[in-house]
């Protein structure tokens, strides 16, 4: 065999690894089974599809993680922006301690930071709820959207802010109009980023939920008693979106580019 | 009226703990619609002047007026000059037209106004057609008109031009030179030229002033710029300049052989000649001329002129530049021995 055929053979074997385990799940939210287990196919359905919102506490609870995503992510998108600014564009004092903190909140285990944040919500005296769920999502996301803004605003030509102040523009309206815009490609990594982490976290989540029940939380919750396949619909709904959105972003870098 | 002053401005930055300072005292006029030119090596403090004028950095201490109005400590979105960066700095998510309209936009021009000015702007770059492109679409030549145009636009008291053909080929750069000062006669605004280049500062400028370590060496027109260079490094750095240094006697300076006419200076003397000045000859030249000696040890053809180095009975080597007029045969070869002579007045006693 050529070593392009091998190559070719084995893009595919890595690509069909991957995709496996979703095509499994898009695979079982058809299936029309009959026994308590979603485990062996038994025949194709759109049956699930019908009846997707008819779990009520599987509804609630991706209704719960969908809010605290969009929430935290609004919230991730605008400390991180403004954080991935100042460590890319000025030099400040406590700057290294920052890089440093901003590095360490990434590769913290997620055991550790839901721990050590269950005991620091529990020392604060504040119930453990929604509000508790999204403090935790902003703080590992935070340093996602940092970094992927601050490599864009490295990139940027400093000359491009003082041409924009040179020609009369405000402090605001150069955010606003010159360098928002040439970070936004960053920016919207850094959002799909923080949403993606935030809808799909458990660990951490599940030290500092409370009664709160998250999607992640509910299927974990629900193994034991067999996973409805109405979760596998709602997967494959969510990864469509996500597909959708990313193959939308690529469109639009290359228009950019 | 001067459209800028500058009044013993100084920058001084802490680098390391350590005071450098990057302008060490510049004071300048520059007349309403001159084509004035900084111009200097890397780290001059050229550029630190100009972004000084612009308001990018503030003066450690002078002053800086606009057309009589101080405006030491006015930030630039509030200056009456626009620059043209080095880098063009175009706003990569607009188009030429909204790149172009950006400032006028910023003063709440109303936009019947925009649209005309724009339009008339766009029609002096040549860049009518080109307006929906987006900055990256577009050639190097066309993006610095653009630049160009988007400071232009807004009708400043004076363009500040950092370096702008740097990046360009020669031959465009060439080219934009012409065009600049076409601009600058068809507007008539003033522009400050920061250059490194000494052959572009003499195509385009009204007044040069040349920098080294953050002073001004020399301020003048091109012509005294390059024909009495007030220092050597003013000598060397414009053109190609020899220098030679002796004690003069009644107005005659002895050195390589033969004797240099110093009208009127006694003592310790460094003397520049140009080598377009001097010519070259196999025997004795006759008459009222500087006349050295020597043994040519190089010589160049470099197609409108030969170069020969000429190596003095006291070991000084003098560049004498040949035209190529009517035939292209060289006067001498590689270790004859020749004659160097040139008028009295083409050689400048300069300070050290």
């Amino acid at each position: 065999m050529s070593s392009g055929r091998l190559l070719k053979a084995y893009t595919w074997l890595v690509i069909i690894w991957l995709s496996s385990p979703i095509a499994v799940m898009i695979l079982f939210g058809f299936n029309d089974k009959k026994s308590k287990s979603n485990t062996s196919w038994q025949g194709f359905t759109l049956k699930w599809y019908h009846q997707l919102f008819e779990i009520d506490g599987l509804t609630s609870a991706l209704v719960t993680s969908l809010l605290i995503a969009v929430v935290s992510t609004a919230v991730t998108v605008v400390l991180g922006t403004l954080l991935g600014l100042a460590l890319g564009r000025h030099r400040f004092r406590g700057q290294g301690v920052t890089n440093f903190l901003v590095f360490a909140a990434i590769s913290t285990p997620e055991l550790v930071m839901g721990a050590s944040l269950l005991s620091l919500f529990v020392s604060a005296n504040l119930p453990r709820d929604a509000l508790t769920i999204t403090i935790a999502h902003v703080l590992f996301s935070l340093s996602f959207v940092t970094v992927t803004v601050r490599a864009r605003v490295l990139t940027l030509d400093p000359a491009l802010e003082e041409a924009a102040k040179d020609l009369g523009a405000t402090p605001w309206a150069t955010f606003r109009q010159v360098t928002l815009p040439a970070i936004m490609p960053g920016v919207a990594a850094g959002a799909m980023l923080a949403f993606a982490l935030s809808v799909d976290d458990y660990v951490v989540t599940s030290f500092v939920n409370g009664s709160t029940m998250t999607f992640p939380l509910w299927i974990v919750a629900s193994v034991k008693t067999g996973i409805p396949p109405q979760v596998n619909v709602m997967g494959t709904l969510i990864f469509g979106i996500g597909v959708v959105i990313a193959v939308a972003n690529s469109i639009a870098a290359r228009r950019r580019a | 009226m001067h459209a800028i002053q500058l009044d013993g401005v100084v920058k001084e930055y802490t680098s390391h703990g350590e005071v450098v300072q990057a302008v060490k005292g510049v004071t300048l006029d520059i007349a309403e619609g001159e084509f004035f030119s900084l111009l200097g090596p890397s780290g001059c403090g050229k550029t630190t002047t100009m972004r000084m004028i612009a308001g990018f950095e503030e003066p450690s201490k002078g002053t800086i007026r606009l057309h009589g109005q101080d405006v030491t400590n006015v930030p630039p979105n509030k200056r009456d000059v626009n620059m043209v960066f080095q880098s063009y700095a175009l706003f990569p998510h607009m188009n030429v037209w909204d790149n172009v309209a950006f400032g006028l936009k910023q003063k709440k021009v109303p936009a019947e106004e925009i649209k005309r000015r724009v339009g008339e702007m766009l029609e002096i770059v040549d860049l009518v057609g080109r307006e929906k492109r987006r900055p990256r679409e577009m050639s190097g030549g066309q993006q610095q008109r653009v630049a160009l145009a988007r400071a232009l636009v807004n009708h400043p008291r004076a363009l500040l031009l950092d370096e702008p053909l740097g990046a360009l080929d020669l031959k465009l750069r060439q080219a934009m030179q012409l065009e600049l000062k076409r601009i600058q006669r068809e507007v008539g605004i003033t522009f400050v030229y920061v250059t490194h280049d000494q052959s572009e500062a003499l195509t385009m400028s009204d007044r040069i002033a040349v920098m080294k370590d953050g002073l001004v060496e020399q301020l003048g027109d091109p012509r005294t710029i390059y024909e009495e260079p007030a220092t050597a490094f003013v000598a060397g750095f414009i053109g190609t300049s020899n220098l030679l240094t002796g004690t003069a006697n009644g107005g005659v300076l002895k050195v390589g052989g033969g004797r240099v006419l110093v009208p009127g200076k006694e003592g310790e003397v460094t003397v520049t000649v140009r080598p377009e000045k001097i010519t070259i000859c196999t025997e004795e030249p006759q008459g009222e001329l500087s006349i050295v000696s020597g043994t040519v040890t190089e010589v160049v053809y470099l197609g409108t002129y030969n170069s020969y180095a000429v190596r003095l009975a006291d070991g000084v080597e003098v560049t004498v530049f040949q035209q190529n007029a009517v035939d292209a045969t060289a006067t001498a070869e590689r270790g004859d021995s020749v004659w160097l002579s040139w008028q009295p007045q083409h050689s400048y006693a300069i300070g050290k």
